[in-house]
């Protein structure tokens, strides 16, 4: 067949106003105007949304799984930055 | 990279398992997880897809335009979950295009309940209450499945099936209460589709040799007896409720089980069936093969348009 395949796209839905958009999964349109249009079908059937993004699927660059635990770890290491680290004497409130 | 040998990596994986901690596309994974997930969910995805034909049969001669409306948007649904499928199964390394040609070719199996035909309206009723019944108690458990984007994928077509099940139930209690010749209509339909909506669960625990190595990599969390048990346990007082008779002369309460015993199933048909010999099979794969070929020019005309359209934004 002379039709090349359509790329894929990941989609991004904002539910409602004051949310950030969230990746709701993908699939597969000729261009990014024709992904919106898709989307709106398989995605929002049921007023799941008000917006949508959508981004060729190859453009993603991801950090790599395989070396999560020694990217991670700095944040893992400093429990200093969670409020909960510091005592606060009895009787203190509004803190 | 990692250098880690193929055992730790293995055991790792099974550690995450065990701990309840999903997969997603970019981890490590066995080989054998990938392919079972990956038949898993292109036979799953197909049968969505293929699942839209006996339905989409009574479309055009629905009883009211309230009925044509909801047959419309639950066949919809149904194209939704094919497609929220073949992305999930896409993540991990699908090819769909090829994955579509093997249905067609017959190389790819989906679920052996839409090779039956849909004789009369009452099996609209009938497919939403048992069929779309059957597959909520399957699909459930897979909502905690261990791979990601299933699990979320399930997530969805649950919420969305719970609405076909309900019309269907509806469809069917109104004929049941309805004239003579309603009721016995309805009566037939069940008598028609009980047997292999039960078949739809798959084959009993001790033949189906995949089913452990699933359950420990937690793509499976029951086993096909347990849920074919759960959905007849279920079913069979809502067919009461409605006056309709479950065809199976072995169906009896068990006290000491707490479920129901039932009749022996025909897998003699199963695997006629699933093997492309039940009665619509070449009528199922006829219609999607035409509709891939027929639609050529569609896709054909989207790359165009969007060629044409990318051109347009370059001159501006």
């Amino acid at each position: 067949m002379s039709s090349k395949e359509w790329p894929l796209w990941e989609v991004f839905i904002r539910s409602k106003q004051g949310l950030s958009h969230k990746h709701v999964g993908s699939l597969r349109a000729a261009d990014a105007q024709m992904a919106i249009d898709n989307a709106r079908d398989v995605y929002t059937r049921r007023s799941e949304g008000i917006s949508i993004w959508v981004i060729e699927s190859k453009l993603v660059t991801a950090s790599d799984p395989d070396e999560s635990a020694e990217f991670f770890e700095p944040s893992e290491s400093k429990i200093y930055r969670h409020p909960t680290f510091y005592n606060v004497p009895d009787g203190i409130s509004h803190m | 990279m990692s250098t880690k040998n193929i055992e730790e990596l293995e055991r790792e994986f099974q550690a995450k398992i065990d701990a309840d901690i999903k997969i997603e596309p970019n981890d490590w994974m066995p080989e054998g997880y990938r392919k079972t997930l990956m038949r898993q969910i292109s036979q799953h995805a197909h049968s969505e897809i293929v699942g839209m034909l006996p339905e989409g049969n009574w479309i055009t001669r629905a009883p009211s335009l309230k009925r044509k409306a909801v047959l419309l948007a639950k066949v919809q649904d149904e194209a939704g979950h094919g497609l929220y499928l073949y992305s999930a199964a896409e993540t991990l390394g699908l090819d769909r295009e090829k994955s579509i040609d093997d249905l067609h070719s017959g190389k790819a199996k989906y679920s052996s309940i839409f090779n039956y035909p849909t004789l009369t309206w009452a099996d609209m009723g009938t497919i939403g209450w048992l069929v779309d019944g059957a597959a909520i108690m399957n699909q459930v458990p897979l909502c905690r499945c261990s791979y990601g984007p299933y699990a979320r994928a399930m997530v969805r077509v649950c919420k969305e099936e719970s609405f076909h099940q309900r019309q269907g139930f509806e469809i069917v209690s109104l004929l049941a209460n309805g004239t003579p010749e309603q009721k016995q209509m309805v009566q037939d339909s069940l008598n028609r589709f009980w047997w292999p909506a039960l078949m739809m669960f798959g084959p009993n625990d001790d033949n189906s040799p995949n089913s452990a190595q699933s359950i420990k990599w937690k793509i499976k969390r029951s086993s096909n007896d347990e849920l074919r048990q759960q959905f007849i346990d279920v079913t069979v007082a809502q067919a009461e409720m409605v006056g309709l008779t479950i065809p199976d002369k072995d169906l009896k309460w068990n006290e000491t089980r707490g479920s129901y015993d039932f009749g022996t199933i025909n897998w003699e048909e199963f695997n006629q069936v699933i093997q492309g010999n039940g009665p619509c099979n070449k009528e199922r794969i006829d219609a999607r093969r035409n509709a891939k070929e027929n639609g050529a020019w569609v896709r054909e005309a989207a790359n165009a348009f969007a060629e044409k359209r990318k051109k347009k934004e370059l001159t501006h």
